[in-house]
């Protein structure tokens, strides 16, 4: 549904957005992922039609983003970085308001705001004027807006900014089941949202894409991953380092498979070991590879360089 | 087009949501009715017209106008409302137009709340209701005009203050052009072709046309170019902002 090719967005001489190509399929959910200043909010305005890229191109839908911007606008469902709403309107009859902009009348449009009245939970503020809201609740109604028309694109960006933990929760559970039928991107800097929502994540640093896929392949790629944590009395570092480079600290083990292939084996191996040798098992766990240590190596180099 | 009557509604509904238009229909009132009555001795002069009234109007919209006009854009990009209503399925077009028409209309409306001066004037005496008439529809386009050029220096900045000093700037020039003392002070040491040039930029002279009745093309022509140019030029302005 979404497709980008080769986008560049210059701000005079700075490359907010340097050549980054990927797509959305339906049924995807995609985190976007990319420290402070990477380009998630550039690429995503880009995609909403609001930034006019200075090379590359959008396609949404089968509609460029440049050429064809109403077609492509109107399959879009947007919540922009700043959740901005009009101040003096109530939450109702701001979304009503682009209830209309999106061509919905009469019953439709009262079906459809109270829909999205109920998924975003915004039952009780709904007669209120949206500058006595909480952030929460704001962001929420700025929600409730880029759902309005039911569209089959979602772009938001960091959705669950500012939101408390319970918030957090449905609005990622909205997201992921949103995700089944709609192509949706969306840009976090909190990882466990990754894993909480997406089917695939893109990392982005300075402009560029640096990683991709699933997270699962993404937290693979983790210098822990695989790894298996042991904790048993009697346990000592140079019979484990049989098995892999062991590290040890206060009595427990981690000990890392030595390539990819003995990964998977690795557990069974000391399980074997453990009960060959007698030792009492306090607790004992495989790394899933942690998903912030590949964030971090994969973006933080050049910023400390700098 | 219909987005466009949607975003004006919403932008009308806007003034009336807060005590703003109250407060400003007031003060548009009472000052114009000061400026008719006190300063223009409507009663003193003796005259079945409206000539106090309207003569006021380029002065009493230099500071009304932009005061109405201020926050249309430089809200919008302040509170960062610009990119939802930007990527809404609208052109900039119907956004600016839509925009720049709910201003218009409150301003007509505060406009027509005028008409117990022509009352007034009816009852008092017989004057020309045409040229009455006439000097409505020129006050309208004249607010328009300023109208126009306060959207345009609303794009230029998010604070609506800086809007509205560099609106009044440019409205105070659109009138001096063609003001009795600037133009007598250019006589002195520039051609006639000059000055003729200079106070054809200015609403008081074309404004003049419609007091007195006459409904000019040239004059009429030279309102909507001001307010053409004017919103093409927003236009630019909000493009330019989002070309980086």
């Amino acid at each position: 549904m979404i497709r980008i090719e080769n986008l560049v967005k210059t701000f005079g001489t700075k490359r907010a957005v340097d050549g980054v190509s990927f797509t959305v399929e339906r049924g995807e959910v995609v985190g976007f992922l990319g420290p402070n200043g990477s380009g998630k909010s550039t690429t995503m305005r880009m995609i909403t039609g609001f930034y006019p890229p200075t090379s590359g191109s959008v396609t949404v839908g089968g509609h460029d983003v440049a050429e064809s911007p109403l077609d492509a606008k109107r399959l879009i469902g947007y919540l922009p970085e700043s959740a901005a709403a009009y101040p003096e309107m109530t939450v109702e009859s701001f979304l009503t308001f682009a209830a209309a902009m999106r061509g919905l009348k009469g019953e439709a449009q009262k079906k459809a705001i109270a829909r999205v009245v109920e998924r975003c939970f915004l039952s009780s503020v709904r007669r209120q004027s949206i500058d006595t809201l909480s952030k929460g609740y704001k962001h929420r109604t700025c929600l409730a807006q880029a759902l309005i028309h039911d569209p089959e694109v979602l772009v938001l960006d960091e959705p669950t900014d500012g939101l408390d933990p319970n918030q957090k929760h449905e609005v990622r559970n909205l997201i992921r089941e949103l995700g089944r039928s709609k192509a949706v991107i969306f840009s976090t800097h909190i990882l466990e949202e990754v894993d909480a929502a997406c089917t695939r994540a893109i990392i982005i640093d300075r402009g560029r894409i640096v990683a991709q896929g699933t997270p699962a392949e993404l937290r693979a790629m983790s210098a822990t991953a695989g790894a298996v944590t042991l904790e048993a009395q009697g346990a000592t570092a140079e019979k484990l380092s049989a098995l892999g480079r062991v590290e040890s600290l206060d009595g427990v083990f981690r000990i890392y498979p030595r390539d990819a292939s003995q990964a998977a084996v690795l557990a069974a191996a000391i399980i074997e070991l453990v009960s060959r040798e007698g030792w009492k098992v306090r607790g004992m766990f495989s790394e899933r590879g942690e998903l912030d240590e590949v964030f971090r190596r994969i973006t933080l180099p050049d910023t400390v360089k700098q | 087009m219909n987005a466009l009557w949607i975003i004006a509604r919403r932008e009308l509904a806007g003034y009336f949501n807060s005590p703003v238009a109250y407060v400003f229909l007031v003060i548009f009132l009472l000052v114009a009715g000061f400026l008719t009555f006190t300063a223009g001795a409507f009663f003193e002069r003796g005259e079945a017209g409206l000539g106090a009234f309207f003569g006021w109007h380029p002065w009493l919209y230099l500071v009304l106008v932009p005061a109405v006009g201020m926050r249309l854009w430089s809200e919008e990009r302040r509170a960062g409302t610009i990119e939802l209503l930007l990527t809404l399925p609208v052109t900039t077009w119907q956004a600016i137009l839509g925009k720049f028409l709910a201003s218009w209309l409150f301003l007509a409306l505060a406009l027509a709340l005028t008409f117990p001066v022509v009352l007034t004037v009816n009852v008092l005496g017989e004057p020309d209701n045409g040229a009455i008439v006439a000097g409505y529809v020129g006050s309208l386009f004249l607010a328009g005009a300023y109208l126009a050029l306060t959207c345009m220096t609303s794009a230029l900045t998010r604070n609506q203050v800086v809007a509205f000093i560099l609106a009044v700037v440019l409205c105070l020039f659109l009138i001096l052009a063609g003001f009795n003392p600037v133009t007598d002070l250019l006589v002195r040491w520039a051609s006639p072709a000059v000055v003729d040039t200079v106070a054809a930029f200015s609403v008081v002279t074309h404004f003049d046309g419609f007091q007195k009745g006459v409904l000019d093309t040239r004059d009429l022509l030279f309102f909507v170019s001001v307010i053409g140019f004017a919103l093409f030029a927003t236009g630019v302005i909000i493009r330019s902002h989002r070309a980086g």
